[in-house]
């Protein structure tokens, strides 16, 4: 024979699915929702995603290029970090902020850890965390929808922050939003949160290609909805608004920090669930999304452990 | 998936949804002309390799034996071809090791061994015996010696006979074109183990993709009613053992453990239509049914030829390569082993030989980090965790690896056609079987 034959080990077929075509899947999935996002609160939005893109880009490249580490920018899942950071932050943040929340995303969060697959916890919410720390009053001030077309920035607070003062009485029922707002994203929030129609569009568009089990974005979804119901905190609104959506379907979802299997799926979105409304119902916080993931991204591990499939006829050893 | 469990006990969990390829399913089987010389390695079984009983300059006629072992876990080994021994050497198979191999150089005459005889069988033991005599081995690709399979310790105990024709490995038509072809040799097999083993239930499993075989085979088997036809749905692996008697008969065949143990046992379609052959004929384990495809091959074709011939004269058979060919493999692309030489005999448990060219290769094949995506976990037909034990394998964590099972996994391959990260999956779970056995004392 003239030419060379590969030898390898079976399988010698495989399927066309990639790494980065998974990524690519969830950037398909989130674009509905920058649509809105630009829509809603202007062109600024844009160059708010566009910054955190760029330097979620920039640092995994640089970072591999110092370490001397396979450049892994081709895999996408810088720019899902980068869009998934700037969903969690409010359009008027400044952009030198941004860079920062960047950086600790895709450096500390991500690749100190070891990079993809490796990180415990999920990079976009330790970046939004980080600025929520550091930057607390840039990063609560929400400014209302289509305030670009006034002549000054209004801001106004979050339906989160007014469904607590409607429940104590300090505030009439009447000024909580109406549905119809909560499901297009006409109130306030951060700039990828606010639009339920997009990214419930984007979880049904994953869950339809496979790429993720609608397991844990539901069983969190209805935990919150029936702690709320049972505590009467508008539980329509409480699943409508805040973070809940976004984090539920995009960042529960997410492979490396959550749960390999389908009942650990089911434990993390209960325990996403409780958490988020004990922060929302009893804490200090308006907002417990991030917090209830970045905790049981924390937990997924042991998770893992209890939820092992059981091996087809797999013998109990002593 | 766990929850899919919940609803339909019946299936296996997991599984890949590989493409067919099924090209050849119209090729009846043409038969290859008597190659100038067949080189017939002495170990083409699990087990005991054979010692040639032929020495050089022999003359030799087609059904005469040329190697036998005394160890009861072996295969005899027939002349393919009638002719001359004109070499016995050494030969380096494909899994690394070396082998005694005898070359007969034809004659061209082909004539067959007249003292052949139907065998005389009056009882189980006159069964076996013949079974053994004839060098049966598992047809389906397994290789292991048919009349140790056929003799378990229970065998009051073993009342179900499952013959399998699913048949899941893409391109592969051999055991289809059996059903088509020598259906009443199948009948007339399964016939034979149902008398001389004390069957009570019998089954054949067949994959919905051949509607056909099941049509046909439904039709024959219309007056024996202890003979069921079981549509299968076509999910790979779904022809695999210890899947096929689950979702057949709903048994579990636990770990370490034998089919027989759940008093089943698992026959090929084309070891039992070659049974009936030889109990009618005497004619041993001679030639083989083989699928030949693969995009770098000019004609595919299903073709039956002597054991022993050489690749290189089936390739020319089947027009030549039509591009340069990538891989060869013997037998299919899930499980298949890759050769490194078409210089290389076709062996009694081949059933097909692929010759892959640059459009089969896959598309991405570039490694990446595990995501962690789960997809090895649901893809597992035996509920393992690939990317678990890939994690355990690396940390060199026997312990962790006995708990993950990794012995269960029968290396089907389900999990790395899965895996967006291009991992290499499969030669994990071999190497960490290949750990914990190296570690448990025996």
């Amino acid at each position: 024979m003239e030419n060379k034959l590969i030898v390898s080990s079976s399988p010698h077929l495989k399927s066309d699915i990639s790494t980065a075509g998974v990524m690519r899947d969830v950037i398909i999935a989130l674009i509905p929702t920058l649509v809105a996002a630009v829509i809603l609160f202007g062109f600024r939005a844009l160059v708010v995603t566009a910054t955190c893109v760029l330097f979620c880009i920039v640092f995994e490249y640089l970072f591999n290029r110092i370490t001397k580490r396979e450049q892994t920018v081709g895999d996408f899942s810088a720019i899902v970090t980068g869009i998934l950071l700037a969903f969690n932050l409010p359009v008027t943040l400044p952009l030198w902020m941004c860079v920062i929340g960047s950086f600790v995303s895709i450096v500390i969060a991500k690749q100190l850890f070891g990079g993809l697959g490796q990180n415990f916890a999920n990079p976009a919410l330790v970046g939004r965390i980080v600025l929520m720390i550091s930057f607390a009053t840039q990063m609560s001030t929400w400014a209302v929808p289509f305030y670009y077309r006034q002549p000054e920035i209004v801001t106004s607070a979050t339906p989160l922050a007014v469904i607590p003062q409607v429940m104590n009485g300090e505030l009439p029922a009447q000024n909580l939003p109406g549905l119809p707002d909560l499901l297009l994203g006409t109130t306030g929030g951060c700039l990828g949160e606010t639009c339920a129609v997009t990214l419930i569009l984007g979880g049904i568009y994953l869950v339809a290609r496979k790429v993720i089990s609608p397991a844990a974005p539901l069983a969190f979804i209805g935990t919150v909805f029936v702690f709320t119901a049972l505590m009467g905190a508008y539980p329509l609104h409480q699943i409508l608004s805040g973070g809940l959506l976004l984090g539920a379907i995009f960042m529960a979802t997410d492979y490396t920090t959550t749960p390999v299997t389908f009942w650990g799926k089911i434990i993390f979105g209960i325990g996403c669930g409780l958490i988020t409304c004990l922060i929302r119902l009893f804490g200090s916080f308006a907002e417990g999304v991030s917090f209830s993931i970045i905790l049981m991204n924390i937990l997924t591990p042991y998770i893992d452990q209890w939820t092992r499939s059981k091996p087809f006829g797999g013998v109990k050893t002593a | 998936m766990t929850s899919l469990q919940l609803f339909h006990r019946r299936h296996m969990p997991g599984g890949a949804n590989v493409p067919h390829f099924k090209n050849t399913t119209e090729c009846a089987t043409a038969l290859l002309p008597t190659p100038s010389k067949v080189c017939i390695p002495m170990q083409q079984h699990i087990g005991a390799p054979c010692e040639p009983v032929v020495k050089v300059g022999e003359t030799v006629k087609a059904g005469q034996l040329i190697g036998d072992s005394p160890s009861p876990v072996s295969a005899p080994i027939h002349a393919s071809i009638s002719g001359k021994v004109t070499a016995i050497d050494e030969i380096l198979m494909p899994f690394g090791a070396k082998c005694t191999s005898v070359t007969i150089t034809s004659d061209g005459e082909n004539t067959v061994d007249e003292t052949l005889q139907p065998p005389e069988i009056k009882d189980r033991e006159d069964f076996l015996n013949a079974i053994r005599a004839s060098g049966l081995v598992g047809l389906g690709g397994a290789g292991f010696p048919t009349s140790v399979k056929l003799n378990p310790k229970n065998i009051q105990e073993v009342n179900t006979l499952i013959i399998n024709g699913a048949e899941c490995e893409p391109f592969i038509t051999s055991d289809y074109r059996e059903f088509m072809e020598n259906a009443d040799d199948v009948i007339e097999g399964i016939l034979l183990v149902q008398k001389f083993l004390e069957m009570k239930e019998v089954y054949i499993g067949i994959e919905n993709n051949k509607p056909e075989a099941i049509k046909l085979m439904t039709k024959k088997l219309a007056n024996y009613p202890e003979i069921n036809v079981v549509t299968l749905k076509s999910r790979y692996p779904q022809g695999a053992e210890k899947v096929l008697i689950y979702e057949v008969s709903g048994k579990v065949v636990p770990e370490g453990k034998l089919p027989a143990d759940v008093g089943v046992l698992v026959m090929n379609v084309a070891s039992i239509g070659f049974l009936n052959r030889y109990c009618k004929t005497g004619i041993p384990l001679i030639s083989k049914r083989l699928t030949i495809d693969g995009a770098a091959i000019s004609h595919h074709k299903n073709i039956r030829v002597p054991i022993g011939t050489m690749i290189s004269d089936v390739a020319e058979y089947c027009g030549g390569y039509s591009q340069p060919v990538k891989k060869i493999l013997m037998g299919g692309p899930m499980m298949g082993t890759a050769l490194y030489t078409d210089d290389f005999p076709i062996l009694k448990q081949n059933n097909a030989i692929l010759f892959l060219g640059e459009e089969n290769l896959p598309k991405h094949n570039h490694q990446t980090a595990c995501i962690r995506c789960g997809r090895c976990v649901r893809a597992c037909p035996m509920s393992l965790m690939p990317l678990e034990v890939e994690r355990a394998y690396k940390q060199n964590d026997i312990s962790a690896l006995q708990s993950l099972k990794v012995g269960i996994c029968m290396e089907c391959g389900s999990c790395e056609y899965s895996c967006p990260a291009k991992r290499p999956l499969v030669s994990t779970m071999r190497l960490s079987k290949q750990a914990v056995r190296t570690a448990t004392p025996k």
